[in-house]
Formats: C-alpha cells, sequence, structure tokens
C-alpha cells in the first residue's frame, strides 16, 4: 500500500532543495514535482452536522454558540472556555465552578491558572500561582493537590474553593526520577489517604542506547526499581519519598492518564505504549505494522501488579503479550502467566494523556460510571498517517468495561490528514467534570479548554 | 520553427527529467539505493551530473531511514519531544557540530525558539561517513534550509577526533 507520505509530503517536501548551482531545467522539473504533488495540509475541514445554536439553557445569560468544529455525538455540544496561550495539561473544577489548570511550563512565572466562570460559561483567569511546571493536579478532601515533575504538593482551600496560602504550599512528595522523556506526574487520590503517583520511565523500552535500532534491553531493566510504575504515598504526609512509598504497581513504561474508579474502589490508568518498533527491529516489523502496535492499554491495577514493560508489549490484534524485540522477542514470540492484561486495548501510539470516570447525571445513563480518555494523538507513526486526536468513551458496568470503546469527540486536529503533530491545531490533554456534568477537555498546544454539554 | 522548439523543448525536457529523476525519486522512496541525476545533454543543455544533487537524493533516502520518525516528513520535528530542524543554528550553524550529533547521539535538554525538546537521540555511529555527509546535507538543503555541503572527509575528521 502506499503510503500518504510516498504519496505527498516527502516528495512535496523534496521539491524544497534549493541548489543554486542547478541547471535551470532541473529547477523547472523540481517546480513541476510541487505542483504535481503539493496537497493542501492543515486545512480545516468544515463540520456542518452540528448546530452553533444550541441553547444550553443551565449556565444562565447567553449561552455561547458551538464553535469548536468538534464532532460530538447526537444532542451533545462544545463551546470554548477559554484560550489560555499555554500547554494546559490536567484540570479540575471545583463544585462552585472554579477551575484550576496545571500548565506544562509556568506561564509569567504561574504553573497553575485559576478561573472562574462567566455567565456566558466561558471561564476568565482570575489568578495564578506556583512557579513550577507539571501535569499532574487533583481536588480531594479539602486539598488541592499539584505535580511538578519531580515532586507533589498541596494547597488547602477554603470553603468557596480558593486556596488560602498559594505560596505556600506544602511538600507531600520530593526527589522522584524525572527522566528527559515521561518526565510528568501525574496524580490521583484514593478513598483511603493514599495518593498515587506515576513515575515513567526515562527510556523507551529498557535499551542499552535508548532508541538506537538494534540495541538491546539492559538485562532486569534496574529503571524499574525507581520508575517505569505507579507509587503510593500517604496523602497527608510531608517530604516523602521512595523510602516512604510504595511501588503499588510496576511495568508501566509511562502513565498520564490515571483515575480512582469510585464504583469499584480501585485504580485504572492509560499506559502510553512502547515507540518505534520498526525503526529499531526492521528485521521483525514492517512500517505499517509498527504504526499500529503496540496497544495504548487500559489498565485496572492492584497492589503489586506488574504490566510487564519493558519485557512485553501487548499486541491487540492478536490479543496477546508479545516478548519485546529488547529481549529477545521477533513479533511471533508470546509471553503468558506473567503479567497482567489490559482491560481496554486501543490502537497504537495515540497516547492516553487523560482518563476521567464519569460520576454525572447530565450526560445519559449510558456514560454514568464509563470512561472518557483523551488522546493527546499520535508522531511515531510514519509514514503512515498519525491519528488519535480525540476523545474516547468506554461504556462500563460495575467497574468493568460493558462494551467496546467509541470516539465520542473528535476534530480537536481540525483535520483528518494529520502526517506530523505539528499539524494539529489542539491536542486533547486533560479531563474533568463540572459541578453541573458537563466534560471539560484541555488541549496544551494553545491552551484551549473545552466544555462539553448534553441537550435533551 | 523556432518558435515550436522554444516550447517543444521544455515539454521535452521535463518527459525526460520526469522519467529519471522523479521515477527514480519513487524507487528511493521505497528504500532502494542509490538515487542518481545522470549527466546527460538533452536538445543541447546539459544536466548536470551534480555532486550536491546526488548528495542530497542519497541522504534523503538515510533520513527516511534513521531520522524521519521523530524528526518527521517536514522536518518539523514533535512538540516537547524531538526538535525541528528547520532554519536552526544547530543545522546551519556549525558542521563539525552536527557531525558529532550524529556520531555522539544527543541526550541534553535544548531549547530552539522558546520551545524544550527532551527526547534521547541515539548515536548513529553505524552509518558511514558517506551516509552521514548525504544525510547532514540533505537536511542542510531542505525544509526551507539552504547551506553547503557536508563532505565524507569532514564527517570522517570529527569520528577521528572522538576516537582519540
Amino acid at each position: 500500500m502506499k503510503s500518504l507520505f510516498q504519496e505527498r509530503g516527502f516528495q512535496g517536501r523534496s521539491a524544497g532543495l534549493s541548489l543554486s548551482a542547478l541547471a535551470m531545467t532541473v529547477a523547472l522539473t523540481l517546480t513541476f514535482s510541487v505542483m504535481a504533488s503539493a496537497a493542501p495540509c492543515g486545512v480545516t475541514r468544515q463540520t456542518s452536522h452540528l448546530s452553533a445554536t444550541h441553547s444550553t439553557g443551565q449556565f444562565g445569560g447567553h449561552a455561547l454558540a458551538d464553535t469548536t468544529g468538534l464532532k460530538l455525538p447526537a444532542h451533545f455540544s462544545a463551546i470554548v472556555v477559554a484560550d489560555l496561550k499555554a500547554k494546559a495539561r490536567h484540570l479540575v473544577v471545583t463544585n462552585k465552578g472554579l477551575i484550576y489548570v496545571k500548565l506544562a511550563k509556568p506561564k509569567a512565572g504561574k504553573g497553575i491558572l485559576v478561573l472562574a466562570a462567566q455567565p456566558d460559561g466561558s471561564a476568565r483567569v482570575v489568578g495564578g500561582f506556583g512557579n513550577y511546571g507539571g501535569t499532574g493536579i487533583y481536588l480531594k478532601n479539602g486539598y488541592l493537590y499539584a505535580s511538578s515533575n519531580n515532586a507533589v504538593y498541596r494547597y488547602q482551600l477554603d470553603a468557596a474553593g480558593k486556596v488560602l496560602q498559594p505560596d505556600q504550599p506544602q511538600t507531600i512528595v520530593t526527589g522522584l526520577v524525572m527522566g528527559r522523556q515521561h518526565e510528568t506526574k501525574s496524580i490521583v487520590l484514593d478513598n483511603d489517604g493514599h495518593i498515587y503517583v506515576n513515575i515513567g520511565s526515562p527510556l523507551n523500552s529498557c535499551q542499552t542506547e535508548d532508541r538506537k535500532p538494534g540495541s538491546m534491553g539492559i538485562p532486569g531493566c534496574p529503571l524499574l526499581d525507581s520508575a517505569g510504575g505507579i507509587w503510593q504515598f500517604k496523602a497527608d504526609q510531608l517530604n516523602q519519598s521512595y523510602g516512604q512509598g510504595v511501588r503499588y504497581a510496576t511495568g508501566l513504561r509511562n502513565v498520564v492518564g490515571l483515575d480512582w474508579n469510585q464504583t469499584n474502589n480501585t485504580l485504572f490508568v492509560m499506559q502510553h505504549g512502547r515507540d518505534q518498533l520498526h525503526d529499531l527491529f526492521p528485521q521483525y516489523y514492517d512500517e505499517k505494522t509498527s504504526s499500529l502496535i503496540p496497544a495504548e492499554c487500559m489498565y485496572m491495577l492492584h497492589k503489586g501488579d506488574n504490566a510487564g514493560f519493558p519485557y512485553i508489549y501487548y499486541d491487540q490484534f492478536k490479543k496477546a503479550q508479545m516478548l519485546a524485540p529488547e529481549y529477545g522477542g521477533d513479533g511471533k514470540k508470546e509471553v503468558t502467566g506473567k503479567y497482567i492484561d489490559p482491560i481496554v486495548a486501543f490502537p497504537g501510539h495515540m497516547a492516553p494523556n487523560g482518563l476521567l470516570f464519569y460520576k454525572g447525571t447530565q450526560f445519559p445513563q449510558k456514560y454514568r460510571n464509563g470512561a472518557f480518555i483523551a488522546f493527546h494523538g499520535s508522531w511515531n507513526r510514519t509514514p503512515e498517517k498519525q491519528g488519535g486526536y480525540l476523545v474516547a468513551f468506554v461504556p462500563f458496568k460495575n467497574g468493568k468495561p460493558d462494551g467496546p470503546w467509541e470516539v465520542f469527540a473528535d476534530n480537536f486536529a481540525g483535520t483528518d490528514d494529520i502526517l506530523s503533530p505539528r499539524q494539529a491545531k489542539y491536542r486533547p490533554c486533560g479531563l474533568a467534570e463540572g459541578p453541573d456534568g458537563s466534560l471539560y477537555v484541555t488541549d496544551d498546544v494553545k491552551g484551549r479548554i473545552y466544555k462539553i454539554s448534553y441537550h435533551n | 520553427m523556432k518558435k515550436i522548439g522554444k516550447i517543444v523543448t521544455p515539454v521535452i525536457l521535463l518527459a525526460f527529467v520526469l522519467t529519471t529523476a522523479v521515477g527514480s525519486n519513487r524507487k528511493a522512496d521505497k528504500g532502494k539505493m542509490p538515487l542518481k541525476v545522470p549527466g546527460n545533454w538533452v536538445n543541447e543543455v546539459w544536466i548536470p551530473n551534480s555532486d550536491s544533487v546526488n548528495a542530497v537524493l542519497r541522504g534523503k533516502v538515510v533520513y527516511k531511514a534513521y531520522c524521519l520518525s521523530c524528526h518527521q516528513f517536514d522536518g518539523g520535528g514533535v512538540e516537547n519531544l524531538n526538535p525541528p530542524l528547520i532554519k536552526t543554528s544547530f543545522v546551519l550553524g556549525d558542521k563539525a557540530r552536527f557531525i558529532q550529533i550524529i556520531l555522539k547521539g544527543f541526550d541534553k535538554r535544548v531549547e530552539i525558539d522558546g520551545e524544550d525538546y527532551s527526547n534521547n537521540m541515539p548515536p548513529l555511529n553505524f552509518l558511514t561517513d558517506q551516509q552521514i555527509a548525504d544525510v547532514l546535507t540533505y537536511v542542510r538543503n531542505d525544509f526551507g534550509n539552504k547551506a553547503t555541503m557536508v563532505k565524507a572527509a569532514e564527517v570522517k575528521a570529527v569520528r577521528a577526533k572522538l576516537a582519540q
């Protein structure tokens, strides 16, 4: 199958050669090749099935029209709550409607922005604090927890949900491993006084030389001692580090989206699967296969679980755990009986950055207690088209999936033709539920905050 | 007759170059080596057997095999992870530094135009001097870049220095 890359991107780009010594004829040819192969990139496709005039009714005042261009199921619409012009990662919304957004990089020295709701449903930045970048943010028991890339802090809230001492956070966890990749620390709390922190693997697949073609895995992958898993700490004890924490689950390459399922009182996480099977081991994987696997996996975690990274990856077509090529695999050898299986296996490389179990009642019955997953979108499917710039949904019943996953909100990228992630206009990252049961979604390209609501 | 010749000649030229240069381009995209733009007289116009053209076309093949998935088809890289190769000082500046990045890899956080990039780049020291020279020449002359060629001898010199 001829890839899109061959059809347009690569050949089109070759016309950019600018060698002044070329004979005019060659220049002519190159120009012609541009004309022949150029194709529109980054063009926003019109989405017309959504009415832009939904009246929300429940926000008071004049509700904003849906100008987001998102594709949503019938009776849903979305508004732009804010455009923060910052890398908005995870967010929380208090029961009074105050929004706290964690930024990957502080904006004007503020790593957490505070937004207050406006009558039209949008929100306005009313403050900020915390001079550190990061991803994780969570609300529990009158505290706002937030993470940098190597520590976790908390702030006490008043009855209105406002932070009491924004300049004096309590340090809950400190000194965590921060690699050059997968450095973010997503957080969630349970109902028994614990906080769970992802510590991502600083390497793609624990190769002796990271991402070098053919480089084999480090025996025993020692990085799992301090990374590649979820650590549990006490939610109210100060200055903890590895010594005071528990490695709750291991063999997880990198988790960005995670949530506590209140239905069965269990931790659920979304793993970012490993990259570059073809690039690193072309003898076992062609480009097409490598663009589709391994699966992006949702795991239900119990204390002591091992999901198998870096020794295995999950192939959603074979429905099997496969021995990683770094550890002797060849794309065919399966591993059984050693590691937990995923609860849901999504297509590869879509980069799940947000997970939220929906507890509200605004959305129809089907959505109650189900899982929303914000997929940031792929970058390493080249030369195939990139994908996954969407929010997916998995129905749940009694804490277990109750049907196949489906696309819930799509077209964040503004086009289906994404060859490189830079072409995506917006990339979903964090998820939160508002007090009225609306779903909030962040984008970390431009800092857009969306609110998705249901209307009968 | 002269007028017709003026029109016909470019058409023939286009047809010729399309069947050679562009034709072999397609082959390259399927990973076959090497690309050639042959030197030839066509209707009294010489199409040069240019070193630089060959280097760029060969370099493109190397780029696709070893660079593309991270740095992307347009050289734009991936936000937060893989640095762009579009008109940055790393690409257009000191050639020895650029060569060294290929030979030694790159494991430092780097800020380009206010954005941080932090993925690990492996050493690609298994590539030959010629392959490295070609791919750097290619990168320095695509994606809107325009810079001098990198020669195999320059790669050889940097490699020897690193081995000391």
